[in-house]
């Protein structure tokens, strides 16, 4: 049985003992002379498992008495995950380099948020989730800080630490006010109490404080405070990773939480996170006019993305949860272009990321101005970019799950939040003659920005395929 | 094969259009050229190979909607036929003939290519109007409708630097617009009331539809009248009818080879088309038709009385077009269907002519339009002269009187005024008789300013006046022959006996021979019919034999045209009797417009030969008439007072205060103080303390749970 059971988690496994052999190895022998060829080889480990994962499919399986789930949802997450992560890890190389940042801890502690992520999709367990949750939550404060002479990323650091233990501390209550009512902790005993019987309002109780931790996760409005913060005072590249992987893997645990532990109370929790994909649409949108640092633009800009995301999740039907799979699918990819972007913007060797900077750039850099420009619009949602698509999906998933005016409220939200992206696109093309802004030459950042681009564009075809996927994994979900 | 002349235009158009940069400017004209001119080979082999019997040949399923099932197909009968040479053989001329005319064109500056556009609208055009002839539905014939709108539209403002050209073009469209509303509404009803777009089952429902009652804008209508005049409304816009015929003067703003192809020989014609394609319905029709023939009548009557001011060569000759295509619609009005296709074969002919004819001037001339700057042409461009001439001729009506020998007007034209005649219409019959004095009195009156008298005007243009080039003469030519001959030639078939129209047009005789009795026509229809097919075959012979016999005789008749509506191309009613009644017309009916053609030309010579004083002498005296005449009636200037300026203002109501003030102005609001107000007030949120994050983490928890225990829960 144990034997089952390791087979099942042996991805994890993997990845978690390379993670301390890594450790281990890089104390005894010539520490950060040793990130490098580490960020490398984690990177190419987590790529060759995300292959392993997608290839080994098929059959689903139950671990550790159901506190493990491997099925095709946990699967497609994991691989967007570990993708993810990989890419991210690949582009901050250079530029972790370049400023002293490239310490032999970093590719592994992303490595061990990774481990954590993947555990915290495939939770069939309350316990499994926090344990999944905490790892990956402790591995990011640590990375969030990981530049400690500065200031504002210790500032960073120390605040999402803070603010993370509050809302673990709220899960936890959530969590054992659920067990208090329906007796178990296992995700597939509380479906059952919420079937037989009415669902109580202990139960309920236990659920809003169980969103509440995990909105927190996702940076949903009211929760979200710490996101502008975090991904400014933390370096770029972290600021990357917060913005993909994480996200993958908090909307994975909410979908799994919400469809398998409370499946059978679909209208209660409807309400709730279509109120919290509401406010973060509109604050996303609305905050993010006012920002002139493009890091902290982005923080607003996925709140907004995560509220549309939620979106389909609100919906609560196997159609909303595939459009969720979509949206997230094809946001991390623009991210990773953006971001690829975001890290070449320097100036006399210095990051620079002040918006005004971006003045002309067009001139300077018609290339990478135009692949930026096809990422902005994909970001803004306009088709016939791949972004529009993803809006499309969840809006049509919200209205065929019966909120049309959640729909509707997500149609004006992003027609504001448009307005910020084209601003920049503005300001590249027709801005005034302002500071000069150089552009790292990394090949590196190069492919994947116009890897991300391209993807965009010719995405519009079949959409690589996720498509389907996608609703094979929440297929698998809901039941 | 027919199929090759429908899509032959269109592929010149598109390889024309798009390719030019890949095989050159030259090369590219001469293929669009090239395939009109086979479309054109190909379509009077059609036209003389066809025997009369309608053929539907199916291209691709067009539309499957409900109960609204429609295959894109090619009717092929006697009209569509007649329609494919007159389009085919106008436009391969006129492209042709534009290698010459559009050389060198001062509107553009050194080194601009303009010509494989133009080639491309003209070929692009070519394939719309064929779509139009050829179509099987309504909703095709639509397409092909607005198509050639399209065309017209891009062809008027060609010249897109002139102000003038532009909005002559805007106002083109927008005129047929309202046309067009018309026809769109005719197709809605038609549907509404067969459930079909299909000619041949409409052809069919066309008896029902006469006893059928219909209630449109709070009124009983009988259905086929309603569908006939709202049909014709469609055909007024497109055939510059009064009311709607201020946009085909202004449309002479086009280049030159354009007026002489759609707004002189196909385009416009397209209603007198429609009318004839629709006679099973307007044969049920009577008051529509009433109506069509006072319209035609009144159009003929009043582009004659403009025409014989206007001073622009080719305004001239469009008020003659609109002039003409009011001939036309009397005979389709009085219900000799025939007769109007009649006219619109030969008027294509020399109407083309005299176009090109006048472009061959204007061209010689370095785009001199006035005719006031003309004169004692004749000796520098004779070929061109000689080509006018023939036009003159033909439009004037030059024949021998009470034979069937003249020029191609002459026999069409007085076709028509004899079937107005028949047809029980004075109106129709003497304003088309006084309407042809004048149209004599124009035509000759441009002749003798043009090529007579002494030069005047700028006596440089004079000097270096030059005959055109052989590409613009040979369609001359051509066109020539087909002012002369056409007439002569079809005679028989357009207007002769009634058997040997029947024969033209496939449509099967009711033999209703004078011994069978008056009621035959009237007792039982469904038998009728059949019995008329196999009586017609049987008696042909005989027919044809009788009819030889009294051929051109007054009186008695002998064959009547009958069949189902939809039998054939045209559809006669058991009623119709216009053919017997215009061929038994009196002596003085027949000679009626000779004696007109004679009576203007008489004057003109006297006004602009004898005596060129005169004119300007009896302008002074009768002032006001001439103001009227010359500003055509006032139709623009009351246009512009009751429809332009009230919608003008209209617009800028809704464009300042609808579109302005409130959409502007409420988007300007939100966008400028609303959200920027949101933004500062989420700007000020985030102070960076953590407690103030904590705090809105409570908060947003504690307003959840609140939401859960009040609304959800339950």
């Amino acid at each position: 049985m144990i034997q089952a059971d390791l087979n099942t988690i042996l991805p994890e496994i993997i990845l978690a003992v390379f993670a301390m052999l890594g450790l281990v190895a890089a104390v005894y022998t010539s520490k950060d002379k040793l990130a490098p060829a580490l960020v490398w080889v984690t990177g190419i480990l987590m790529v060759l498992l995300a292959i392993w994962i997608g290839a080994a499919g098929g059959v689903d399986k139950i671990a550790f008495n159901g506190m493990f789930i491997d099925d095709g949802f946990s699967r497609f997450a994991k691989i967007a995950i570990l993708l993810s992560a990989a890419c991210v890890l690949v582009m901050s190389q250079e530029y972790m380099k370049r400023r002293g940042l490239l310490r032999f801890e970093y590719p592994l502690l992303v490595a061990l948020s990774v481990v954590g992520m993947m555990v915290m999709v495939s939770a069939g367990d309350l316990m499994s989730l926090y344990m999944g949750l905490e790892l990956q939550s402790l591995a990011l404060y640590v990375v969030a800080s990981l530049r400690r002479d500065s200031a504002k990323s210790t500032e960073a650091g120390l605040k999402y630490f803070v603010l993370g233990a509050l809302s673990s501390g709220l899960l936890l209550y959530g969590a054992s006010l659920t067990y208090g009512y329906a007796g178990t902790t296992l995700f597939s005993g509380i479906i059952q109490t919420a079937i037989h019987g009415e669902v109580s309002v202990g139960l309920l109780f236990g659920l809003i404080f169980l969103i509440s931790g995990l909105a927190f996760k996702v940076s949903a409005v009211p929760f979200h405070m710490w996101t502008p913060d975090v991904y400014e005072g933390a370096p770029t590249p972290v600021t990357a990773f917060f913005a993909t992987a994480p996200k993958v893997a908090a909307l994975g645990l909410f979908a799994r939480l919400l469809h398998d532990a409370f499946g059978a109370a679909v209208s209660d929790w409807q309400q709730v996170i279509a109120l919290l994909s509401v406010a973060s649409m509109f604050l996303g949108s609305v905050a993010a006019i006012g920002q002139r640092d493009i890091k902290r633009l982005m923080a607003y800009s996925s709140i907004t993305h995560m509220g549309f995301a939620l979106m389909g999740l609100a919906a609560g039907t196997v159609f909303g949860v595939q459009a969720m799979l979509i949206y997230v699918a094809i946001y991390i990819t623009m991210n990773v272009g953006t971001f690829a972007f975001i890290l070449s913007m320097e100036r006399d060797g210095q990051p620079v990321t002040d918006i005004n900077a971006l003045n002309l750039y067009s001139k300077r850099e018609p290339g990478r101005a135009l692949a930026m420009l096809v990422l902005l619009f994909s970001l803004a949602g306009v088709p016939p970019m791949l972004g529009f698509f993803g809006k499309f999906y969840v809006l049509r998933a919200a209205y065929e799950g019966g909120l049309a005016w959640l729909a509707v409220a997500g149609v004006v939200a992003s027609v504001i939040g448009a307005f910020y992206y084209l601003r920049i696109v503005y300001y590249m093309y027709f801005g005034e003659e302002g500071s000069e802004l150089e552009t790292n030459r990394s090949p590196v950042l190069w492919v994947f920005l116009m890897a991300s681009a391209v993807i965009m564009l010719l995405g519009v075809v079949n959409m690589f395929g996720v498509e389907g996927a996608a609703a094979a994994a929440a297929a698998t979900l809901v039941n | 094969m027919e199929t090759i002349i429908l899509f032959a235009p269109l592929v010149g158009a598109l390889i024309c259009g798009f390719g030019w940069k890949f095989i050159g400017e030259t090369a590219a004209q001469w293929v669009a050229t090239g395939l009109l001119f086979l479309a054109a080979l190909l379509s009077w082999i059609v036209f003389f190979t066809f025997d009369g019997v309608t053929e539907h040949i199916t291209v691709l399923r067009f539309i499957e909607s409900g109960t609204l099932a429609t295959e894109w197909a090619i009717r092929l009968d006697r009209l569509t036929a007649i329609m494919l040479i007159v389009i085919t053989t106008v436009s391969s001329l006129v492209h042709l003939y534009s290698f010459g005319y559009m050389d060198h064109d001062p509107q553009w500056k050194e080194g601009e290519v303009y010509k494989p556009r133009f080639f491309a609208y003209l070929s692009f055009f070519t394939f719309a109007m064929l779509a139009l002839v050829t179509s099987n539905n309504l909703v095709q014939m639509f397409f092909g409708w607005e198509g050639v709108g399209v065309a017209s539209y891009l062809l008027i403002g060609f010249y897109y630097r002139k102000p003038s050209a532009n909005a002559a073009a805007i106002k083109a469209f927008v005129v047929n617009r309202v046309g067009d509303f018309g026809f769109s509404l005719g197709i809605f009803a038609l549907f509404f009331l067969t459930d079909t777009i299909d000619f041949d089952v409409i052809f069919g429902e066309a008896s029902t539809l006469a006893e059928t009652q219909v209630s449109f804008l709070w009124t009983e209508w009988n259905a086929a009248n309603l569908v006939a005049f709202l049909l014709f409304i469609g055909a007024m816009g497109k055939s510059a009818q009064l009311l709607l015929h201020t946009w085909l003067p202004d449309a002479m703003e086009g280049p030159t080879p354009v007026s002489a192809l759609i707004h002189a020989a196909t385009m416009v014609t397209a209603g007198v088309f429609l009318v004839c394609r629709m006679s099973p319905i307007m044969e049920f029709a009577p008051e529509a038709t009433a109506f069509i023939t006072v319209l035609g009548a009144t159009t003929a009557f009043f582009a004659a009385t403009v025409g014989l001011v206007q001073t622009d060569i080719k305004r001239v000759i469009a008020y003659s077009t609109c002039s003409q295509l009011g001939y036309m619609f009397v005979a389709a009005g009085v219900g000799m269907y025939s007769a109007a296709m009649f006219h619109l074969l030969t008027h294509a002919f020399f109407k083309a002519l005299l176009f090109l004819g006048a472009g061959s001037v204007i061209h010689a001339m370095h785009h001199e339009q006035d005719m006031t700057n003309y004169g004692g042409l004749r000796k520098k461009i004779p070929y061109t002269f000689w080509a006018m001439m023939i036009g003159t001729l033909a439009i004037t009506g030059v024949g021998i009187p009470l034979t069937h020998i003249g020029f191609a007007g002459f026999l069409s034209k007085d076709a028509i005024i004899e079937s107005a005649w028949g047809g029980g219409s004075a109106y129709g019959f003497w304003l088309l008789v006084v309407a042809a004095c004048f149209t004599s009195f124009y035509s000759w009156r441009l002749i003798f300013l043009t090529f007579y008298g002494t030069p005047r005007g700028d006596k440089h243009t004079h000097d270096h006046a030059h005959e055109s080039p052989m590409v613009m003469l040979i369609p001359l030519g051509v066109l020539s022959l087909g002012a002369i001959f056409s007439g002569m030639l079809w005679y028989s078939n357009f207007f002769g006996h009634a058997d040997q129209i029947g024969k033209f047009y496939g449509i099967p005789m009711a033999a209703e021979a004078a011994a069978h009795g008056d009621d035959h026509a009237v007792t039982d229809e469904a038998g009728h019919g059949e019995e008329a097919t196999e009586e017609a075959q049987g008696e042909e012979t005989a027919l044809a034999d009788a009819a030889t016999e009294d051929h051109g005789e007054a009186g008695e008749h002998h064959a009547q045209l009958g069949g189902e509506p939809g039998d054939g191309a045209l559809y006669f009613g058991p009623d119709n009797h216009v053919l017997d009644n215009a061929h038994a017309a009196p002596i003085w009916v027949k000679v009626s417009p000779f004696i007109a053609m004679l009576l203007g030309l008489a004057v003109a010579y006297l006004f602009y030969i004898v005596n060129p004083e005169l004119p300007r002498r009896l302008a002074e005296n009768q002032r006001p008439l001439y103001l009227f005449l010359k500003n055509k009636w006032y139709f623009d200037e009351i246009y512009d007072a009751v429809f332009v300026r009230p919608v003008m203002g209209l617009g800028k109501v809704f464009w300042k205060r609808g579109d302005g003030s409130i959409i502007d102005g409420f988007l300007n609001g939100v966008a400028l103080n609303i959200v920027p107000f949101f933004t500062r007030l989420a700007g000020r949120a985030q102070t960076g303390y953590i407690f103030t994050y904590a705090f809105w983490m409570v908060l947003g928890i504690a307003a959840l749970v609140t939401w859960m225990s009040i609304g959800g829960g339950n």
